[in-house]
């Protein structure tokens, strides 16, 4: 949960940053590089783009109770215009995201607005995603979807020490929105302590709305601390809230460390079950586990060490930078169906963690 | 569309009230000016760390918009 600087009505400083990114849990391991360089071509306009790569490689417990072990690529590239007149700041963007059974491109538009001194930034924006899926190994597979969202934020400074900051969203999603690799399993009605595997059947249609609001404490000794809270819902019957709680400390005049803990916790969909008793149980049917019952915890940890701090030349100031994610994930009704041997619903509960590194070198220039 | 002609119209409307004297004044901002107090300091990891979440969990907005597949099968 983020957002941006209090300071909107300015343009965002020159920068470029070089990021490797690795995500290991679960059998899945997912990493790659991100460049972004950000440059002002005047007073009041600014460019930004991105360039990221996932490399996939998974045997995930959805590919190997129902597939094999995959490899694959994801490339996204984005390009953002920012425009600034006085204290308003405008934005616009597309992103394009590829992979070899999955294209998106979604182009969004923003309008924000400092006011009262400067101490309250209001903001409004638009995204429209149009999202191709295709099947691997299944050539005549393709289905669409559309993804409209839309955002207003506040942010508010409510003392010299503390900002405050408001954020609401809704998404409405039209199409296909399954996960063509994805199955549930019935009881076989001829033999109860087996089970058989079908297509999943989501709804056309999904809308979404989020709530967030958080706030950052600058301390009596130079450090802050910080904390937001989101709740969730949607109409497919999932309700979810997000805890976030850390701690910046400037260690010395080069090295920042920053301590972080996240929770989040969210219920089922109305049509999501780990078992169904027979086929075609329901008029939606799903098993995808990140439509079930289940909590997460993340423990953070990041360092900051500014290599150089007051440049005199092309480069003004840089630093290397390192993260590290811990999250735990506990389902309460996704069963694991690798372990063998017992009947249908008494296999144990599954979970899984991961360990996610960012190291990213930043120059401002 | 019509959100946004709503919202335009209360930006120009909140503009009238810029006069109003700010009760924290410009040179008391010193730690909200400092970089530790800033909100999504790096973009480039911000982004990937949202994307994290977004692909494995099902809540999804008021944070940092991301766009794509999951990469997460």
């Amino acid at each position: 949960m983020s957002l941006s600087s209090i300071h909107a009505a300015v343009l965002p400083e020159d920068r470029a940053d070089i990021l490797y990114h690795s995500y290991d849990g679960g059998g899945a391991e997912i990493s790659g590089p991100s460049y972004l360089v950000r440059k002002k071509f005047s007073e009041s306009v600014s460019a930004s783009v991105n360039h990221y790569v996932d490399s996939v490689s998974s045997a995930s417990i959805d590919v190997i109770t129902r597939a094999s072990p995959y490899t694959e690529e994801r490339t996204e590239n984005s390009l953002s215009v920012d425009y600034l007149h006085e204290k308003t700041l405008i934005s616009v963007g597309i992103t394009e995201s590829i992979e070899n059974d999955f294209d998106a491109t979604t182009f969004s538009f923003g309008i924000s607005q400092d006011m009262f001194g400067d101490l309250t930034t209001i903001g409004m924006s638009f995204a429209l995603g149009d999202n191709i899926i295709g099947e691997t190994g299944n050539d005549t597979f393709s289905e669409e979807a559309t993804v409209r969202s839309y955002r207003f934020s506040l942010s508010q400074v409510m003392t010299k020490d503390l900002i405050m900051a408001f954020t609401l969203e809704t998404i409405t999603d039209e199409g296909f929105l399954n996960n063509p690799y994805r199955a549930i399993r019935y009881i076989d009605p001829l033999d109860p302590l087996n089970y058989i595997y079908d297509d999943e059947v989501y709804p056309n249609t999904r809308t979404s709305h989020a709530a967030a609001i958080r706030g950052k404490y600058y301390l009596p000794f130079r450090a802050a601390l910080h904390g937001g809270f989101r709740v969730f819902s949607d109409d497919w019957g999932i309700e979810a809230q997000t805890y976030e709680i850390g701690y910046t400390w400037p260690y010395s005049e080069a090295l920042t460390l920053e301590f972080n803990f996240r929770f989040y916790d969210q219920t089922k969909a109305d049509f999501y079950s780990d078992l169904f008793p027979f086929p075609d149980a329901q008029n939606f049917l799903a098993r995808d586990k990140e439509m079930s019952t289940f909590t997460s915890n993340t423990l953070g940890l990041g360092a900051h060490y500014k290599f150089i701090k007051n440049g005199s030349g092309f480069i003004k100031r840089g630093s290397v930078n390192f993260s590290w994610d811990y999250i735990q994930f506990d389902y309460e009704d996704f069963r694991d169906l690798t372990v063998a041997g017992v009947p249908p619903g008494q296999e144990p509960l599954y979970e899984q963690d991961a360990n996610v590194i960012r190291a990213f070198v930043s120059i401002w220039f | 569309m019509k959100n946004i002609i709503l919202f335009s119209s209360l930006i120009m409307f909140l503009q009238g009230c810029s006069s109003i004297e700010p009760w924290v004044k410009p040179y008391e901002r010193a730690h909200l000016a400092d970089p530790i107090m800033e909100f999504g300091r790096d973009p480039i990891s911000e982004n990937y760390i949202h994307h994290v979440y977004d692909s494995r969990e099902s809540a999804r907005g008021a944070g940092i918009a991301t766009g794509g597949g999951c990469g997460c099968n």
